[in-house]
């Protein structure tokens, strides 16, 4: 018998291509397969917005071929006002889940977490593969609502009950949709949690010799902070997902209330609590924002670090504000519910943190900014999208402050401003981040380079098109243009029609800038030139120092050993202007070590 | 701020891949100035850390049913109150002694991995006899609770007679769930065990989320007995 000491996540190089390629439990295959998953999520996610923007500036133009997506909820090609709340519900779904989660986190941190902690793999890589597959059959579960006869749920992202919880009667999709929709998130959960498992294993207990928590790059501390956050979150959501199947399927009474009458309709169920959803809902959705935005900020301190030349100000504070910044997100989620009715003592409790939150969302911010005064940055697409990362994250931020009053927030929570504010923060911040990793890391990825003035249009396009979408929305809101309508036929809302017609423009115009993105993803993928050497950008942490692309076991026949920060840019009397990590080069500098 | 020079530190470059990651210290961290002689030469084995991990996501699971039962009961009158079905105080018997078997299970490999070292690799039988035991009543207890279950449906108490019902049925099967999980474990611990393929971090991590399991159930048994 055998007492193994060393440890786990020491498999040989699989041989066949459907253990290679399909059913794989590298990690590197695995961060792969995310990312497709989620490049195909945001296609339809942001096809489903198009198709909501045209409706909006236009409501009655005919958009070819829509009756084939469903021929009732778009009769002649024009969707009806119950169809286009279930395309905003896919769309809001789709884009949280299964790109904003899946894509900074997910995919990257399977990728570069094992190899920048020194790891051969993640320690339980059949658990690494089950979260892939386990968040695929999520996604089609999700999508298969499309194809049910009363289509997909109209109840919106958040699916607030009592209207999730009761049934057909609420409306199309209202029946089998929600119990697609809650299955599909439910499952969602199982995939994300053993995920979390494995980068927090990862990253508490692989890093390789010399390899202290404090040299973990930026990006890592970011998955980590993440997965704890995932871990504590998506083990919520999930059993509120069960009991509201539950309502569905076995006519509990856990969230619709006594005497409901709904369409005419009183329903069975009695004494539920509508607010339990919401509390049960928030409690994973606010760590959910910082679940979409930290992965983004590590990654973009890291591309950042990497263009500069030079580390942040202050290594220590990033990481605890980034670690703030998740405990604190469990403590503001009432903010969300201030107009549900709440006592307005519960409101300030709530309001407090919330601004208190703002603390350290500035000080990462300063820090960067601080650090970017007076670089030399390298101006490459990478480090420009990861500019655009803090512009937006600026921009929704501010907005922030206003929504977390609860007098003002009585006025703005309906209305186009909210919309634009989680865009902003949230959203396109989240997507730059995802975009500004995508120009970084392809190189180790793939062995190839992206092609640079492409990337470049395409941050441009996407920069100026993503203010145009989304800055005139909180200008709709201030107006009072309420949300989640389909039509604007009050008098105080016909004259603000020309502002959707300009967001719809822009919004077709940044989609189609995409293309660009995903035409260099893919062209560059098979067609471009092979990078230089295993380190184009000079980087200093682990994933430069192993070879393009990495082999099974990231790191060959070498395990690597640590011996300095991990940002160790424009060090005074060293041989070059960086010193990687894993070189025993003498060093003469005032920050080591940690 | 002082500068200084350090020569670099002397470390065996030869770890070939193969024997596993780690190394990076937890509680022994780098030192500053980065001398690597004073890591110490392994970190806990990953499914020793791996097992808290999922015990916390569970624990996140059943205080998220927890709250949601005690907001529901207070948001409407329409709340009744029920004797459990008796048979779960026999079941928490159950699960007690199976603790206690599987921490004999674990004196018995452990002293017999001791041994094994020593002696040739097909000698002798692994001590699998009270994995069986703790196997068994594991089983017993799934059973017990399928018991509970019929009958409670039997007397006409389905999931949706009323909200009390729905929680206490639930809460039984979520953890009843979970405890095939723990099962599950089991089973793969005495499979491992006869091919002599164990490693203690296995075993331990398993008996821990059985003792959690255990745990769990008295809690949920504490709680339902206050609430129904």
């Amino acid at each position: 018998m055998h007492d193994m000491s060393a440890h786990a996540a020491t498999h040989g190089a699989p041989t066949s291509f459907i253990r290679k390629h399909v059913f794989s439990t590298d990690h590197k295959v695995i961060g792969k397969q995310y990312y497709a998953l989620a490049l195909v999520a945001a296609v339809v996610g942001m096809f489903l917005s198009w198709i909501m923007r045209i409706h909006l500036g236009w409501g009655s133009f005919a958009i070819p071929g829509l009756h084939l997506l469903s021929s009732t909820g778009a009769p002649g090609d024009v969707m009806t006002p119950e169809y286009y709340l279930q395309l905003m519900t896919m769309h809001g779904t789709i884009m949280v889940f299964f790109v904003l989660t899946t894509a900074p986190f997910a995919a990257f941190g399977n990728f570069f977490l094992p190899i920048q902690t020194g790891a051969e793999d993640m320690p339980f890589p059949h658990f690494n593969m089950m979260s892939f597959w386990v968040t695929f059959v999520a996604f089609l579960v999700m999508v298969a609502a499309f194809f049910v006869p009363d289509g997909p749920t109209l109840g919106g992202w958040t699916q607030y009950a009592p209207l999730s919880a009761v049934g057909a009667v609420g409306g199309p999709g209202q029946g089998l949709g929600v119990v697609l929709w809650a299955a599909s998130i439910g499952i969602f959960c199982i995939g994300q949690l053993l995920g979390s498992l494995n980068f927090i294993t990862t990253t508490l207990d692989m890093r390789c010799k010399g390899m202290s928590l404090l040299r973990l790059p930026l990006s890592a501390w970011g998955w980590f902070i993440t997965s704890i956050m995932g871990l504590t979150a998506f083990a919520v959501l999930m059993p509120a997902c069960i009991l509201l199947i539950l309502d569905h399927v076995a006519g509990t009474s856990f969230f619709v209330p006594s005497n409901l009458v709904i369409n005419g309709q009183i329903l069975p169920h009695s004494g539920g609590s509508t607010l339990l959803w919401q509390h049960l809902f928030w409690f994973f959705g606010h760590p959910e924002v910082y679940i979409a935005i930290v992965p983004g900020m590590g990654i973009v301190s890291h591309v950042l670090i990497t263009n500069m030349r030079r580390p942040m100000l202050s290594h220590r504070v990033l990481i605890y504000s980034m670690g703030a910044l998740a405990v604190l997100s469990y403590m503001v989620y009432g903010h969300h519910m201030f107009v549900s009715g709440m006592n307005p003592v519960s409101s300030i409790a709530f309001s407090f943190p919330t601004l208190v939150i703002t603390i350290p969302s500035t000080i990462v911010v300063l820090i960067w900014l601080g650090s970017l005064y007076g670089s030399k940055l390298r101006i490459n697409s990478a480090s420009l999208f990861a500019l655009g990362f803090i512009s937006m994250f600026i921009s929704g931020g501010v907005s922030g402050f206003f929504l977390a009053q609860p007098s003002l927030d009585i006025m703005l929570h309906a209305t186009y401003f909210v919309v634009g504010h989680f865009h902003l923060v949230m959203g396109v911040a989240a997507m730059f981040g995802i975009f500004a990793g995508t120009y970084f890391w392809f190189p180790k990825m793939t062995g190839r380079m992206m092609n640079e003035t492409l990337g470049k249009t395409h941050f441009i396009l996407s920069f100026i098109g993503a203010y145009c979408i989304f800055m005139p929305f909180h200008y709709l809101g201030m107006a009072g243009n309420v949300r989640r309508y389909q039509a604007f036929t009050d008098d105080y809302l016909i004259p603000l029609i020309p502002v959707h017609k300009f967001i719809t423009i822009a919004a077709l115009f940044t989609g189609f800038a995409q293309l660009i993105f995903i035409y260099n993803l893919i062209y560059s993928r098979f067609k471009g030139p092979h990078a230089p050497n295993d380190n184009p950008w000079e980087g200093t942490s682990l994933e430069w120092s192993t070879a393009t692309p990495p082999p099974h076991n990231n790191f060959g026949d070498k395990m690597p050993v640590v011996y300095h920060d991990p940002y160790q840019y424009s060090v005074e009397g060293a041989s070059a202007d960086y010193i990687m990590q894993t070189s025993p080069e003498k060093i003469s500098s005032p920050d080591e070590e940690k | 701020m002082a500068t200084t020079i350090h020569e670099p530190p002397k470390i065996d470059l030869d770890r070939l891949p193969g024997q596993g990651s780690g190394n990076g210290g937890w509680r022994n961290l780098v030192p500053a100035g980065g001398d690597l002689r004073r890591v110490k030469p392994s970190s806990p084995p990953p499914a020793s850390t791996g097992i808290w991990v999922g015990l916390a996501a569970i624990t996140m699971t059943f205080a998220a049913f927890t709250s949601a039962l005690i907001v529901r009961q207070g948001s409407s009158p329409d709340w009744q109150h029920f004797p459990l079905p008796r048979i779960l105080y026999l079941n928490s018997l159950i699960i007690i002694a199976s603790s206690l078997t599987l921490e004999m299970a674990r004196r018995h490999i452990s002293s017999f991995m001791a041994a094994r070292s020593e002696v040739a690799k097909n000698q002798g039988s692994a001590p699998a006899r009270w994995l069986y035991v703790t196997l068994g009543l594991g089983l017993l207890f799934v059973a017990g609770q399928s018991f509970a279950w019929l009958q409670l449906r039997s007397e006409g108490f389905g999931l949706a007679t009323n909200i009390s019902y729905s929680f206490f049925y639930v809460l039984t099967v979520a953890h009843a769930l979970h405890l095939l999980g723990g099962l599950g474990g089991l089973v793969r611990v005495i499979g491992k065990l006869n091919h002599y393929t164990l490693r203690r971090s296995t075993l331990n991590a398993t008996s821990l989320y059985w003792h959690f399991m255990g745990a769990l159930w008295l809690y949920l048994l504490l709680l339902l007995w206050m609430k129904l």
